[in-house]
């Protein structure tokens, strides 16, 4: 599903942000990926998204050679992944309903499709009522959840969420990590990044610690 | 691209116009001004076209013939010079015509004098034909056609006018284009500067567009029609202004210059419009296009 080999990213000649960094992630899989302040955690989801170009080695995703793949190509490479970050990012002035239905014009899906597909979207992340709702309307737990309304509404093989309880108190982030594990469960590979250890031991998923661009451990389970 | 796309651009970029709305505003009166200099030189250049038209209507080479050429000869001198291209026509002046108008010139309230030359022509043989041409530029040409002509002994013309005109038309198309030129350089740039503000009021809109997917021409979409409609109304405003304004002008003109009534003749709003009317829509949809595409573009590979 996805496999780095061997890829370095540098920013600067000698400072390495990733450092011949090889990991694989099978389809299905719930991962964690934790790691201090750069430790190479935001260069590893802007290197899944094609934001970046790695120095050295490979990625494959889904099969694609993210090296081959041309400028063209990256918006419909794109739309097999959903993605959620730490501040939300809802666009202020529309309401619930236009945020998520957002990503379907994006992809320029018709009307009759994004009229369904909305709702459902909201229902499974139990906002039905609120579609009428504005971003500034809602509490931080509930703009999260739209936010993830709008990652899944794709329906996205991958969906990376980067820090998405970072804003949240214990209670909702919680209740985030409940609605990415059912998103897992409907068969799309999760990949959080964050922090926050006591949620990453009471999941038990895998867990890939990073420390200063290299991998550091990667383990399965690391227990209730 | 759907036709749900194309709804969803237009809203957004006429969205894009009322949150930006000072610049926006600030753009339409820019380009408005623009179009409207551009109107006026342009009423001006194709009045001033329209005189000298008619003006040149009015230049004519006038050619005198050999004292032994029949009268056959002449009629056939005449053919030749109006089968000759760029002849708008000839007009034969009988050596009695020529002395009436000399007469009619020079003596006028002379009548006395005049009536002397009655019966002792001294224009005997001055009968000559008048050739009017398209063109003064065409003047050279045919006179050394005409002067080439068996039975011709002399071909009259007026150097100074034709060139004279001639010159003052280039010197003004240059002038016009020189300073329209100008003005849709500034044009492009301010329709530039509001559509990257509006670029940067939706830095984070367009983040988010790219990683969900957005294609390139879905997110440039709105800032291009951002930038048509200023384009349009921008031209819109100026030209419907300046249809009001030409027929006030030109009676203002007429009135305050009594004396250029016999001499110039106007053209009328509607034959003024048949071409400012597209060329100057087009050029505010072309700009309002050409400031936003390439912006967009610049801010889309960064």
């Amino acid at each position: 599903m996805i496999e780095l080999r061997e890829v370095t990213k540098e920013y600067s000649k000698g400072i390495a942000a990733l450092n011949d960094v090889s990991l694989k992630i099978e389809q299905g899989e719930f991962v964690f990926v934790v790691g201090d302040s750069g430790a190479g955690k935001s260069t590893f989801i802007r290197l899944l998204m094609k934001e970046l170009e790695p120095t050295s080695g490979k990625i494959q995703v889904m099969g694609q050679d993210l090296g081959k793949l041309s400028h063209k190509q990256v918006p419909f490479y794109r739309r097999k992944i959903g993605v959620v970050f730490q501040d939300f990012r809802l666009l202020k002035d529309r309401n619930v309903y236009e945020n998520i239905a957002f990503a379907l014009r994006v992809t320029e899906t018709p009307s009759r499709v994004i009229k369904k597909k909305v709702p459902a979207a909201l229902s499974l992340v139990g906002l039905a009522q609120k579609y009428k709702s504005f971003p500034k309307e809602l509490s931080g737990g509930e703009q999260q959840r739209v936010a993830i309304a709008r990652a899944i509404v794709n329906e996205p093989s991958i969906l990376i969420a980067d820090e998405p309880t970072g804003n949240l108190d214990p209670a909702n982030s919680w209740e985030i990590m409940k609605l990415l594990e059912e998103a897992n469960q409907r068969g799309t590979t999760v990949i959080v990044v964050t922090h926050n250890h006591e949620i990453v031991k009471m999941m038990n998923k895998r867990v890939i610690t990073m420390k200063q661009g290299n991998v550091v451990s990667d383990e399965k389970k690391v227990g209730v | 691209m759907r036709f749900g796309t194309v709804k969803y651009s237009v809203k957004q970029g006429v969205k894009n116009i009322s949150r930006n709305r000072m610049f926006s505003i600030a753009s339409i009166a820019t380009m408005a001004a623009c179009i409207f200099l551009f109107g006026i030189f342009f009423a001006i250049i194709t009045n001033f076209n329209y005189i000298v038209e008619k003006a040149e209507e009015g230049v004519a080479i006038v050619v005198y013939f050999d004292a032994e050429a029949t009268d056959e000869r002449v009629e056939e001198i005449g053919e030749e010079i109006e089968k000759y291209e760029g002849v708008a026509e000839v007009k034969y002046v009988s050596a009695e015509e020529a002395l009436d108008s000399f007469l009619s010139d020079y003596l006028e309230g002379n009548e006395e004098l005049a009536e002397g030359f009655k019966d002792d022509n001294p224009l005997v043989d001055s009968d000559n034909y008048e050739v009017y041409l398209e063109s003064v530029e065409q003047q050279e040409e045919v006179v050394e056609f005409v002067e080439g002509l068996e039975g011709v002994r002399k071909v009259s013309k007026s150097d100074v006018v034709a060139k004279t005109l001639e010159n003052f038309n280039v010197l003004l198309a240059y002038i016009s284009g020189a300073i329209i030129l100008i003005l849709l350089v500034v044009a492009i740039f301010l329709i530039s500067n509001t559509v990257s503000m509006g670029i940067t009021i939706r830095r984070e809109e367009i983040a988010i567009m790219k990683y969900i997917g957005a294609k390139d021409s879905f997110v440039r979409a709105p800032f291009i029609i951002e930038g048509i409609l200023i384009g349009v109304a921008g031209a819109a405003i100026p030209l419907v202004i300046l249809y009001f304004a030409y027929g006030k002008a030109i009676n203002a003109i007429m009135s305050k210059f009594s004396v250029l009534n016999s001499i110039l003749d106007f053209l009328p709003v509607g034959e003024v419009y048949k071409t400012l009317l597209p060329v100057g829509l087009a050029l505010g949809v072309g700009i309002g296009f050409i400031g936003s595409f390439f912006t967009i573009r610049k801010h889309l590979k960064a």
